[in-house]
C-alpha cells in the first residue's frame, strides 16, 4: 500500500524550508496580479489556492537555458588559426515543485515520450527531469476552462506526480504516487494518514464529480487530419486568433524550442529558449518560403499536433494535459475545444450532405 | 447596450455588400465576451455589445487587406482605426465603421483581485452601476465603477470619432487630458532607482510571448518584428529580463504619437505586467512636444511619421 501522511495547514511552510535544504523548491505565489512559480521564499509565501497562471513548465524545460558556453582562442604562434574551446553546461541541482495540479505534472509525461523515450535522448532535459520531484495538489473542483476529463486524466490524477496532496479538514492527506515520492515524505512534520484516507478518497470523488461531461475525442487524430486541406475551416476558426505564443507557452505541453547562439565578441552561449508555433519564423525556411504562412495554418498546426499527429506517433495519447489555460489567458477567447469538437463535427456535416 | 436591435440592423442591412462584419459575442463563461466575425446573417443574432466587450477589434483590420470588411467600435477602438487610415495600412473605402457611444468596459484583472475565484463563473449582469457576478454559487455585487478598466474612467472619446453608422445616443464626458495622466505623473515623481526596481520586478514574469504586440492594433511589423529578427540579432532569446525590457522600450518607441492608449497590450499579456505606463509616457512628452494625439483625425500625419527630404532645419548644401 502507498505510503499516506497528513500534514497541518500550518506546517507547510516549515515543510517547505526542511525541503528547501535539499533542494531547489518551487511554489506559486502571486506578483503582480499573477500566481508564477518562483524559488520558495518563506517571506513571500505560497499561494495553492487556485491553478497558477503560467505552469511549472520551467522547472524542466526552461524559457531559456544555456546548453554551452563557447569561446574562440587565437593561435599566437599561427595567427590565422583559431582552437574553439567548448564547455558543456549540464545542470546538477535537484527540483522540488510544490503545488502544481495534476495537469501540471502529467504535462510532462508528454515532453518524456519525445525526450527520453524516442530515438534520441535529450540530456539536459535528462538532467532535469530525473531530478525534479513533483508534490502535487489535487484539485477540489474543475473551472470552467478545465477539461482534463476530456484527454484522459482527472482532478486528482497522479500520472507524473511523486507525492499527491489531497485537501482535508484542517491541511493535506500526502500520498506517495512513485518511490522517490516516499522519500520525501520522511519528515517529523508529517502525521501518519490513514485515518484521513476516507476523507481524501471522498475530496477525489467530488472532484470528478464537479467536471462537465467528458467529450469522446477517440475520433480526433482522423478527423482533423480529414479537415487539414480545407483551408477555409481554418480560417474561420482562426479568425479571431492573434497568432501570439501566449498558450504555447503557458502550455504544460508545448515543449518546441529554437537554438540560438548569443555572443559577445569572441566569446558566448548556445541557449535554448521557448519557440512556438503561432510564430511565423517558426517553419519559416532558410530559403524564404514559409509552409505556414497564415494564422490559420499556425493554429491548425497547433490543435493537429496536439489532438492528431502526437497521438497517432504516441500510442494515441493526446498531448493537451486540459488545464484550458490557452483558453482562460487567451487575449480574445480562442477556445481549443471549440476547434476540436468543429474538426469532429466536421465530417459529420460532409457525411449528411452526401 | 440599449440599441443592439438597432446596431443589428443596420449590420444586417450592411453584410450583403461586406464579406465579415467584426463584433463581439458570448465566451466560454458569462464573465467574458470574445470576438465574433459574422458571415451569415443569423450570425448578427449572436451579437453582443455590453461592458465585458473589452476587445479592440481595429487589430484585425490589417490582416483582412482587400476584404470589405465592417467593424464595431467604441470610441477608443474608433481611434485605432483612424490612426490605421492615416497610415495607409487600410483603405477607407474598404471600412464600413459601426460605431456606438461607449460607457466603459471592464478590467478583468480588477474583478479578479475582488473577487479571487474566478474560475467557476455562473452567471453575470450588468446594469449602468452595477456588475454582478455569482461565482461558485456566491453572489458578487460590484459596483462598475470599482471594475471600469482605468481608460475608461477618464475617457474622453467615448463616442466613435469616425463611423458610417452611429448607434444609440452619444454619451457626454467632462474628463481631460490630464484626467488620464495622473497614474503616469505620480509614478514619474518616483526616484530613478525606484523606477528602475519597479520594472525590473515586473518585468521579469514576462514570458516573452508577445501578445503585447499582436494585440497592439498598430503594431504592424508583427511577423517582421525586431524581436525576433535573427539578421540582425538585436535581442537575445534569453529569459532576462534586460531583454524583454528592451522589447518594451522598443515598442514604445515605435508607437510614439501613433499609440491611441487602448490598453490592448496590458490587457492581453496573461501575466498581467502593467505595460499601458510605458505607451502613455511616450504619449504625454508628444502632446507637450508636438500638441498632438493620436487617432483623431484621418488627415493627419502623426508627428514621428513625416519625413522630408530637405528638412527645414538642417543646411546641409552649406557645410
Amino acid at each position: 500500500m502507498a505510503q499516506v501522511k497528513f500534514i497541518k495547514k500550518d506546517n507547510v511552510s516549515a515543510w517547505l524550508e526542511e525541503l528547501g535544504q535539499k533542494h531547489e523548491v518551487l511554489a506559486p505565489r502571486f506578483e503582480g496580479d499573477s500566481i508564477i512559480f518562483r524559488p520558495y521564499d518563506a517571506s513571500k509565501g505560497f499561494f495553492i489556492e487556485r491553478e497558477a497562471t503560467a505552469p511549472p513548465k520551467k522547472a524542466i524545460f526552461p524559457q531559456s537555458e544555456t546548453l554551452l558556453k563557447f569561446s574562440n582562442i587565437k593561435d599566437l604562434e599561427n595567427p590565422e588559426k583559431v582552437a574553439l574551446d567548448v564547455k558543456e553546461n549540464l545542470p546538477d541541482s535537484s527540483w522540488v515543485v510544490f503545488g502544481g495540479r495534476p495537469c501540471d505534472a502529467r504535462g510532462f509525461t508528454m515532453f518524456d515520450r519525445v525526450y527520453l523515450n524516442g530515438k534520441h535522448v535529450d540530456a539536459y532535459y535528462k538532467a532535469r527531469r530525473e531530478n525534479t520531484f513533483f508534490i502535487t495538489l489535487a484539485c477540489e473542483k474543475g473551472e470552467t476552462t478545465c477539461f482534463c476529463n476530456w484527454v484522459g486524466s482527472g482532478p486528482s490524477d497522479p500520472t507524473g506526480s511523486d507525492v499527491l496532496m489531497v485537501p482535508v479538514e484542517g491541511g493535506f492527506f500526502l500520498e506517495a504516487v512513485s518511490d522517490r515520492g516516499a522519500s520525501l515524505l520522511d519528515s517529523s512534520l508529517l502525521e501518519d494518514g490513514d485515518s484521513k484516507q476516507a476523507e481524501a478518497d471522498k475530496v477525489k470523488v467530488e472532484a470528478d464529480k464537479s467536471m462537465g461531461e467528458a467529450q469522446d475525442l477517440s475520433k480526433a487524430p482522423e478527423k482533423l487530419l480529414a479537415v487539414f486541406d480545407n483551408m477555409e475551416h481554418w480560417e474561420e476558426m482562426s479568425a479571431k486568433c492573434l497568432s501570439c505564443g501566449a498558450c504555447t507557452y503557458l502550455c504544460p505541453t508545448c515543449y518546441c524550442f529554437n537554438i540560438t547562439d548569443e555572443s559577445d565578441g569572441i566569446s558566448g552561449t548556445r541557449i535554448r529558449s521557448w519557440d512556438n508555433c503561432m510564430s511565423s519564423m517558426f517553419t519559416m525556411e532558410a530559403s524564404g518560403h514559409n509552409p505556414r504562412p497564415t494564422k490559420a495554418h499556425r493554429l491548425k498546426n497547433r490543435v493537429g499536433h496536439k489532438f492528431s499527429y502526437y497521438p497517432d506517433l504516441h500510442d494515441g495519447v493526446i498531448s493537451c494535459c486540459g488545464c484550458g489555460r490557452c483558453i482562460k489567458s487567451c487575449p480574445v477567447g480562442v477556445d481549443i475545444r471549440q476547434l476540436v469538437l468543429s474538426a469532429i463535427a466536421y465530417e459529420a456535416k460532409e457525411a449528411a450532405n452526401d | 447596450m440599449k440599441n443592439l436591435e438597432d446596431l443589428k440592423e443596420q449590420i444586417r442591412k450592411a453584410l450583403p455588400e461586406l464579406d465579415v462584419v467584426i463584433g463581439w459575442t458570448d465566451s466560454f463563461d458569462p464573465l467574458h465576451a470574445t470576438p465574433h466575425f459574422m458571415r451569415k446573417e443569423e450570425d448578427i443574432d449572436k451579437l453582443k455589445v455590453d461592458a465585458l466587450c473589452v476587445h479592440n477589434l481595429a487589430t484585425y483590420l490589417p490582416g483582412l487587406k482587400g476584404k470589405k470588411v465592417g467593424i464595431v467600435v467604441k470610441g477608443c477602438d474608433s481611434r485605432s482605426v483612424v490612426e490605421l487610415l492615416q497610415e495607409n495600412l487600410i483603405k477607407r473605402e474598404d471600412v464600413t465603421i459601426f460605431g456606438f457611444g461607449c460607457n466603459g468596459v471592464v478590467d478583468q484583472t480588477k474583478i479578479r483581485s475582488i473577487i479571487g475565484d474566478v474560475g467557476n463563473i455562473e452567471a453575470c449582469e450588468l446594469t449602468d452601476k452595477e456588475v454582478t457576478v455569482t461565482a461558485s454559487g456566491e453572489v458578487h455585487k460590484l459596483a462598475l465603477d470599482e471594475v471600469l478598466s482605468d481608460k475608461c474612467k477618464t475617457c474622453r472619446y467615448p463616442n466613435a470619432v469616425l463611423s458610417d453608422h452611429f448607434t444609440g445616443e452619444e454619451v457626454a464626458t467632462t474628463a481631460t487630458f490630464e484626467d488620464g495622466y495622473k497614474d503616469l505623473e505620480e509614478f514619474e515623481a518616483k526616484s530613478t532607482e525606484e523606477k528602475f526596481a519597479y520594472w525590473l520586478g515586473e518585468m521579469d514574469r514576462c514570458i516573452r510571448c508577445y501578445a503585447c504586440r499582436n494585440a497592439c492594433p498598430m503594431c504592424v511589423c508583427r511577423d517582421h518584428c525586431v524581436a525576433q529578427s535573427r539578421d540582425p540579432h538585436w535581442l537575445s532569446q534569453e529569459a532576462h529580463v534586460r531583454d524583454k525590457w528592451m522589447f518594451q522600450v522598443i515598442h514604445a518607441y515605435h508607437l510614439t504619437g501613433r499609440c491611441t492608449e487602448c490598453g490592448e497590450c496590458q490587457r492581453a499579456c496573461p501575466v498581467d505586467i502593467p505595460i499601458l505606463l510605458f505607451k502613455k509616457k511616450f504619449n504625454k512628452e508628444i502632446k507637450e512636444v508636438f500638441n498632438y494625439e493620436a487617432g483623431l483625425d484621418p488627415e493627419a500625419t502623426p508627428p514621428l511619421l513625416t519625413f522630408k527630404n530637405e528638412e527645414a532645419k538642417i543646411k546641409e548644401r552649406d557645410w
